[in-house]
């Protein structure tokens, strides 16, 4: 059986388009890959979909489809990515639309039926605190995360460019490589060896040397113009991870180590909806320049219920900062801060006030003798109304002719709150379906 | 007395108002020593403060690593959260100031 090569395009929503543009023209794939959901994106995209029922997927779609279409058209490179969000039929018929503007043939599959918001029991326990669901209301979104079973008929259909919305992100990567080799999605090693070379691969640059270099420590080369990665998978033999030649970054043992463990809450039960993965036995190896093997993730079954991520309406956060420096500028801005708490503390039920440069991250304990040059006051409370949280950074600005000496750089803002919490569900209750569209007859066949 | 920073290196995640730490040992015979030190009594004292939860530890020697889970570090968790840094991505560093 041929490899398989699959890239990946892009770790989040606002993620860089040099070098998945790089990736796709130099790289020979197979196919791209590109993760653009975080956990709060898709409830932000319900609300601006609430105004306009054609908008709801991402807003970097466009114009990374503008850049990407015409390299991976050319090169037969099949592309896939959950930049639907919101409203994924909406995301392929804009698909539709650059590509008849570019003179492009091709056809898109659109994966449905995340959005399970109209069938949500709002009796359920979120499980971040064990209380039902109603206690956060307005609830504006609950999407279920699909896996792989949503995905392969898609695939399935032959479509050029496969679009979804909430899908779990190593399933982005997982579904193609379960298709190419033809392994069923209920063959457990298989499926959990996929869904470590997708784990690996989902945050693109972070495997090259992003979030890693540490001067002096982790050096990487050539930051600038980091590359992102691909792995070329193949049957009965370990994956290699691996980068376009010549671009920025680096592939090594550390670099591929912190991108496995991040963010699994358990390595030896790392919950997907395809899988529940040991990673504890992983083998990688470096086995040349930027090339990391990788092998050995087991698993023995996939969860019963389906995880989804409800957003709600928390309101708004108003912000205000203002800067001290020079001598004793700690204490001004300490003075400043005490100034703060009286004049507003009794106007907002949750309050926080930082030093920055001083104790805003981690507080004092792990460096008490701290002295900055300069330290920036910043004041942050939540409230119902937008008004209200903009009286935070007036009565920051108010302290330039009401407060300590010398203080500069007042900012302000006021940035509407998505809560999100998350809730399991029977799979029975998710109903996923796949909508053909394409460019010549401009048929939609579900 | 060495830090941590001199043996390993660390980068933090984030799942709701839990904190996931992986600590990795620039050299896999560092191991155990990291295994030996970073209980979980010797990290909930150094971030004492930060995380405010149970913490979880998971040892992986094929990975020379350890993966550390801890609760109640995000300050109500990362969408709601009035914190700076609502993800806590900067706990890493925190955890490597750790003196061995």
């Amino acid at each position: 059986m041929r490899s398989l090569r699959i890239g990946s395009g892009a770790g989040f929503s606002g993620d860089r388009l040099d070098a998945a543009v790089e990736l796709a023209q130099r790289g020979e794939l197979d196919w791209l890959a590109l993760e653009c959901l975080a956990e709060r994106t898709i409830a932000l995209a319900q609300l601006r979909r609430r105004k306009d029922e054609g908008s709801g997927y991402d807003p970097q779609l466009h114009r990374r489809m503008h850049a990407l279409l015409p390299i991976v058209t050319r090169s037969g490179t099949r592309l896939i990515t959950n930049m639907g969000a919101a409203n994924p039929l909406a995301a392929g018929r804009a698909v539709i639309e650059i590509a008849r503007a570019l003179r492009l043939d091709i056809t898109v599959a659109v994966v449905s039926g995340d959005d399970v918001l109209a069938q949500l029991d709002d009796r359920l326990p979120a499980m971040e605190s064990g209380v039902a669901l109603a206690h956060y209301a307005p609830i504006v979104s609950a999407n279920a995360y699909l896996g792989v079973d949503a995905i392969l008929p898609a695939i399935a259909t032959g479509a050029d460019v496969i679009i979804t919305g909430r899908v779990a992100d190593p399933s982005l990567f997982v579904a193609p490589i379960l298709h190419h080799f033809g392994w069923r999605a209920d063959d457990w090693d298989h499926v959990a060896h996929a869904t470590s070379i997708g784990h690996l691969l989902e945050c693109a640059g972070q495997l090259c040397g992003g979030y890693f270099a540490d001067p002096g420590r982790k050096d990487v080369p050539d930051m600038a113009r980091l590359g992102f990665p691909f792995a070329d998978v193949h049957d009965g033999a370990p994956a290699v991870l691996g980068k376009v030649d010549g671009t920025g970054g680096c592939i090594t043992l550390a670099t591929a180590k912190e991108q496995l463990l991040y963010e699994v809450t358990d390595p030896f039960g790392y919950v997907t909806p395809d899988v529940i993965a040991d990673f504890s036995r992983v083998e990688l190896r470096a086995i040349g320049p930027d090339r990391v093997s990788v092998a050995g993730a087991k698993a023995s079954g996939r969860p019963e219920r389906l995880k989804v991520s409800v957003g709600y309406v928390a309101g708004f956060i108003g912000e205000g900062e203002i800067a001290y420096a020079g001598p004793n500028a700690l204490a001004r801005a300490e003075l400043a801060a005490r100034i703060i708490r009286e004049r507003v503390q009794d106007r907002f039920e949750e309050l926080r006030i930082d030093l920055i440069g001083a104790s805003s991250l981690h507080g004092r304990a792990l460096d008490p003798y701290a002295r900055s040059y300069e330290v920036r006051l910043r004041v942050a409370a939540r409230a119902q109304t937008a008004e209200q949280a903009a009286v935070v950074g007036e009565e920051v600005e108010a302290l330039y002719t009401n407060g300590p000496a010398g203080g500069g750089g007042a900012r302000r803002n006021v940035v509407e709150q998505v809560g999100i919490v998350s809730a399991l569900i029977a799979r029975d209750q998710v109903t996923p379906s796949v909508t053909v569209l394409d460019t010549v007859t401009h048929a939609e066949a579900v | 007395m060495p830090k941590l920073y001199d043996l390993a290196h660390c980068r933090a995640g984030d799942k709701g108002n839990t904190s996931i730490l992986s600590v990795i040992a620039y050299r896999d015979e560092d191991y155990p020593t990291l295994a030996r030190a970073l209980t979980v009594d010797a990290v909930r004292a150094h971030l004492a403060g930060i995380v405010h939860g149970e913490i979880r530890r998971f040892e992986l020697p094929h990975l020379s690593a350890l993966q550390f889970v801890c609760e109640g570090a995000l300050a109500g968790g990362v969408t709601t959260s009035l914190a700076m840094d609502a993800h806590g991505k900067t706990l890493s560093y925190a955890l490597l100031a750790m003196e061995i």
